[in-house]
């Protein structure tokens, strides 16, 4: 059920941004990924979440094992909180969403249709939702944009629960989560190097 | 995979889904054509196969583009990808639930706007059955363009350039098949070309659809 990822180039547009990384994340355990607006953080995540394939180095995990979270939280508004939560529920091939609910305290907005939710309360919507798929590896870019602090600490004790309970978690954020065993890996150093023209194309640039 | 086809099924009959859409615009085109080109019953009688078929194909296009479209805009896209659904069921699976929303209306309407165009008593069965076997292959074609486009900036008018002669076999079969019907004439050829294609797109156009977008969303 861990994470390993080896000597991993991305790119992003045909460009590489990002070159050598390397890390393994093994059950219980948490992995903050830092670094300025656009090094890559989430193209790294879509990487790892298979969305796209890497340009060199490998991704190695169980297929059933990731469960991707993005910057939108893929809920429909014109359905309800429950109905969203079931139906994401329901692809993962399961049936309970109430402990989703309650971790996220959305049970009084059960019924509510979640285009009138706020943005902070959609976002718990759309991190309930990772409960629901009952899968060990989380991969989340910046799970905590429009959430308060309470709904952070929220969010944290959800983190924990999950690492206790033998899964693990890769997150890309820019705020202290409070999650003092987290390893942090600042991505910074990784940048790609521009590659060197050769003298054939400088001629004609 | 049901989880999908009922929610795609509940998004189209709420508000803002796409239910009525396809229907209304048929309705339109079919309640015009009659005040463009006069009241002469035998002329209407004569191009309503023709005008039937035009009227399901246009509506079935207006749609189209919000086969992916909406599930790419709020990111549920991206999460169905990493879900554990084969690409191909979830493509097959949005293009039936296009066809139930959009596909299988139109056939069931067509004998009330068949009226409308004066078609001949004879004509309705093989109207409604060449409407059967030929919206399926639309849906399914369609997912394909959708699937070409998603992520486009108004992306429509690409899909529909993509996609609208991918549409013409199913035209020419299925409205031949409808006029041969209204003539009294044997309707078997058409038929089992309409058959064909349709059976074809449905086997083959999964996994072309499911690569795209595999590719699209890079």
């Amino acid at each position: 059920m861990s994470l390993r990822v080896c000597d991993l180039t991305i790119t992003r547009g045909g460009i590489k941004v990002l070159e050598g990384i390397s890390f393994d994340l093994r059950p219980g355990h948490c992995l903050v990924l830092r670094g300025p607006n656009g090094i890559g953080k989430t193209t790294l995540l879509r990487t790892v979440a298979r969305l796209q394939p890497p340009f060199a180095g490998r991704v190695e995990a169980d297929e059933d094992a990731l469960v991707y979270a993005g910057h939108a939280d893929g809920i429909k508004a014109q359905l309800s909180v429950a109905e969203n939560l079931r139906f994401w529920a329901q692809v993962f091939g399961k049936t309970e969403i109430s402990p989703a609910l309650e971790a996220f305290d959305l049970v009084p907005l059960t019924d509510r249709p979640a285009g009138a939710l706020s943005a902070g309360q959609k976002r718990r919507l759309g991190l309930a939702r990772l409960l629901v798929t009952g899968r060990p590896i989380w991969v989340l870019d910046e799970p905590t944009v429009s959430l308060d602090r309470d709904a952070v600490a929220m969010f944290a004790r959800a983190v924990r629960a999950h690492l206790s309970g033998g899964g693990a978690a890769l997150i890309a954020t820019h705020i202290d989560l409070g999650l003092a065993e987290a390893e942090v890996l600042d991505v910074t150093g990784y940048r790609a190097q521009a590659a060197e023209r050769d003298d054939f194309d400088e001629a004609f640039l | 995979m049901s989880a999908l086809l009922l929610r795609d099924l509940r998004l189209a009959v709420r508000a803002g889904g796409g239910f009525g859409l396809g229907l209304a615009f048929f309705l339109i085109v079919v309640v015009l054509v009659p005040f463009g080109v006069g009241p002469a019953q035998d002329l209407l009688q004569v191009i309503a196969p023709g005008v039937l078929w035009i009227g399901a194909l246009l509506a079935c296009l207006l749609s189209l583009d919000r086969i992916f479209a909406l599930d790419w805009e709020d990111g549920s896209l991206d999460l169905l990808v990493t879900a554990p659904l084969p690409m191909e069921a979830v493509v097959s699976i949005k293009a039936l639930a296009h066809w139930l929303s959009t596909g299988l209306p139109l056939v069931l309407a067509s004998p009330l706007f068949g009226l409308l165009l004066n078609l001949p008593v004879e004509g309705y069965k093989p109207l409604v059955l060449s409407l059967l076997l030929g919206t399926p292959a639309l849906s399914v074609i369609g997912t394909f363009g959708a699937a070409l486009t998603v992520g486009l900036k108004r992306g429509g008018l690409l899909l529909s350039l993509l996609v609208l002669p991918l549409y013409v076999p199913t035209l020419i079969f299925g409205a031949e098949m409808a006029r041969r019907g209204a003539e009294g004439l044997s309707t078997g050829t058409p038929l089992l070309l309409l058959a064909g294609i349709t059976c074809g797109t449905i086997a083959l156009l999964p996994f072309a659809s499911a690569a795209v977008l595999r590719v699209n969303l890079r």
